[in-house]
């Protein structure tokens, strides 16, 4: 017993190791970063001391973009929800050959590169009216990028479960469609939607290839405004600014992580 | 069981139910049920029997209303046609092998379904779900998630489930088969008691024919999508229809024999006879053959197998020309392979297919 601790542990280091080394090259970087939004001076480094300046200068110049992300992300995520739902729903129920097809169709904006799918946005619809300033315009490019992740996570837990016979259950109780859907399939499919919600916020959130070539100065969202500053501005702001967006995301991720976790059933 | 079905006075109404030239063929243009006429009477227990994919299971989703018959089809329940009704508007009440219980939802919340989409009142409907919980010895797992049950628990829920809608029909899909033998018996007994206290109307699905006898009223014996025979389990068991009959349901020896003149000649024996005339083959249950002394027996043959089944030894018997022929002995019987033995044969319970 003790012979078999010792040569596990031997890999373990070794794996532990190799673990943390990785986790290295993936936070460091983006805790350096963090770091430097909150140092005083970047070029004398931490001995010029911290400072909230920073964070605080990009919250008021740059509340508007955060404030444009959240909105975007949420209003996504209620169209992927609306969209995307019942679509996973539809293709689970429909076995064959063009429900296949179509699953594959909805994969294809992910294959396509982001500012593709933007200029063919602009060409397309770039005309109509005034959405070509709006940030809906932003708003269909997300759906359109994010929906197959709601789809397929959606469908992934459809899949896994015996959806016809639970319906038929209901329905042998007297359930209608909606009853049945509200009641019977949305709550075991709930994991699913959890899944693809998170997925849709933070694709959405972090999104920059197609928002780039959408927005205007007058819709500018997280991600963009954080190159602009990147470019233009000083290095502190670009990271304190990397900082603000890092305090978004992450409570928004570990909520979504516990729901989906109390979704699971109990053994 | 059937006491406390009683005491809560818990009887349902019991309604007929027709098939009238009920057929269907799948999208793919398969067969899988020749159109059907049938009536079950109301309050009767109906068993489906049949080998796999005889359409055993076709029939009772157009009973349900979850496929519907090929044009022409009727289903009736009592006077009023329901073909054209989805299962949520006929009242039915079923039981799908795989339980089809929600996951998402507590034992009671299971129970509670059929009575919320019905619209009853809170107070009332707690009664009922503690009612039939009880009636099911399920109090105690009320508050438990379906994935903490075991199998004949989740069984008995989903049994719950369907009857406590008062359902016009209980229909049960092979509600068993997922359960092993022992717990199978068990349920078995306790469906049987709930079915006849209830006085529902019910159609039962299996390929077991054990559980066909014990609780039909009346057993309808299905091959390749037709319909063999109807009857009692008595006259499916002593009067097959014929020979698919006769092998589907228990075991039974073939014999070959010649009739004529009122006499009936097997193997060296001849008796007497008011059967048909000519060659026939004879139909014999194992236990309508008897072991006799060679002065009595009709039939000499050797012991090529037995079989100890405690309450009784099989054995297997080959006569000197014919197919095998298995015969039910004395449990104690010290009978074994090679030992020369007679058979007799009761002409009364012989059947003859010319
Ligand atoms: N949805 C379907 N589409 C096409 N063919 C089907 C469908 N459902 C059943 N069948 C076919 O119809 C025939 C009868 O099927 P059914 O399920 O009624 O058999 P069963 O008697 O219940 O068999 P088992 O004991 O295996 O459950 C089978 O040949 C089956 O392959
Ligand atoms: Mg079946």
């Amino acid at each position: 017993m003790r012979d078999l601790s010792h040569r596990r542990g031997w890999g373990f280091w070794l794996q532990l190791g190799f673990t943390l080394l990785v986790c290295a090259l993936l936070t460091v970087p983006m805790a350096m970063s963090m770091l430097a939004g909150l140092t005083a001076n970047y070029f004398v480094g931490l001995k010029s001391g911290l400072t909230l300046r920073w964070v605080d200068e990009v919250l008021r110049v740059y509340s508007g973009t955060i404030l444009l992300s959240l909105q975007i992300a949420f209003a996504c995520l209620a169209c992927t929800l609306v969209l995307g739902v019942p679509a996973a729903y539809a293709l689970a129920r429909r076995p064959g050959r063009i429900a296949r097809l179509v699953e594959e169709l909805l994969m294809m904006p992910v294959a396509i590169p982001g500012l593709a799918t933007a200029l063919a946005l602009i060409v397309t619809y770039g005309g109509v009216g005034d959405l070509r300033g709006s940030w809906l315009f932003i708003l269909i490019g997300h759906v359109l990028f994010t929906l197959p992740f709601m789809v397929r996570a959606v469908l992934a837990v459809m899949g896994s479960i015996d959806l016809t016979t639970l319906e038929e259950g209901a329905a042998s109780l007297g359930a209608g469609f909606l009853r049945r859907f509200a009641t019977v399939v949305l709550p075991n499919c709930r994991s699913g939607i959890l899944a693809g919600s998170l997925m849709v916020l933070t694709l959405s959130v972090g999104e920059f290839n197609l928002t780039w070539l959408l927005h205007t100065p007058l819709t500018k969202t997280l991600p963009v405004g954080l190159a602009d500053s990147y470019a233009s501005l000083r290095i502190e702001i670009g990271s304190a600014y990397t900082l603000v967006f890092f305090l978004m995301i992450v409570p928004s991720l570990i909520l979504m992580q516990g729901l989906s976790r109390r979704g699971r059933p109990s053994v | 069981m059937p006491d406390s079905v009683m005491q809560n006075s818990f009887h349902l109404d019991a309604v007929p139910i027709r098939l009238e030239r009920c057929g269907k063929t799948f999208a793919g243009g398969a067969r899988a049920l020749e159109p059907l006429d049938l009536t079950i009477r109301g309050g009767e227990t109906i068993v489906f029997l049949g080998p796999s994919g005889c359409g055993k299971t076709t029939t009772l989703r157009i009973i349900a209303g979850l496929e519907s018959p090929d044009p022409g089809g009727r289903v009736l329940f009592g006077e009023e046609d329901v073909t054209a009704l989805p299962i949520e508007r006929r009242n039915v009440g079923m039981v799908f092998q795989s339980y089809a219980l929600f996951p998402n939802m507590t034992v009671a919340e299971n129970v509670a379904y059929g009575l919320k989409v019905r619209k009853i009142a809170r107070a009332d409907r707690g009664r009922r779900v503690e009612e039939m919980l009880d009636l099911m010895h399920l109090g105690e797992f009320a508050g438990r998630r379906i994935d903490q049950l075991s199998g004949g628990q989740r069984q008995r829920v989903a049994l719950a489930r369907a009857l406590v809608v008062r359902p016009r029909v209980l229909l049960l899909d092979e509600p068993l088969t997922a359960l092993d033998a022992k717990l199978r018996d068990s349920l078995r007994l306790e469906i049987d008691r709930l079915l006849r206290g209830l006085g529902i109307t019910a159609v039962y699905v299996t390929h077991d024919q054990g559980e066909a006898m014990a609780l039909g009223d009346r057993i309808v014996v299905m091959a390749k999508g037709r319909v063999a025979q109807v009857g009692t389990p008595r006259e499916i068991y002593y009067q097959p229809a014929d020979g698919f009959v006769a092998d589907f349901i228990g075991t039974m020896n073939r014999l070959g024999g010649m009739a004529r003149g009122g006499t009936l000649s097997i193997g060296s024996a001849t008796l007497p006879w008011s059967g048909p005339e000519g060659a026939v083959e004879l139909l014999v249950r194992p236990e309508d053959l008897a072991l006799a002394g060679e002065a009595d027996g009709h039939l000499g043959g050797t012991v090529a197998a037995a079989v100890f089944l405690g309450d009784r030894t099989r054995l297997v018997v080959e006569p000197a020309d014919g197919p095998a022929l298995t015969v039910d002995a004395a449990g104690r019987s010290e009978l074994g392979r090679g030992d020369r033995v007679w058979l007799r044969v009761d002409p009364a319970r012989v059947l003859a297919v010319p």
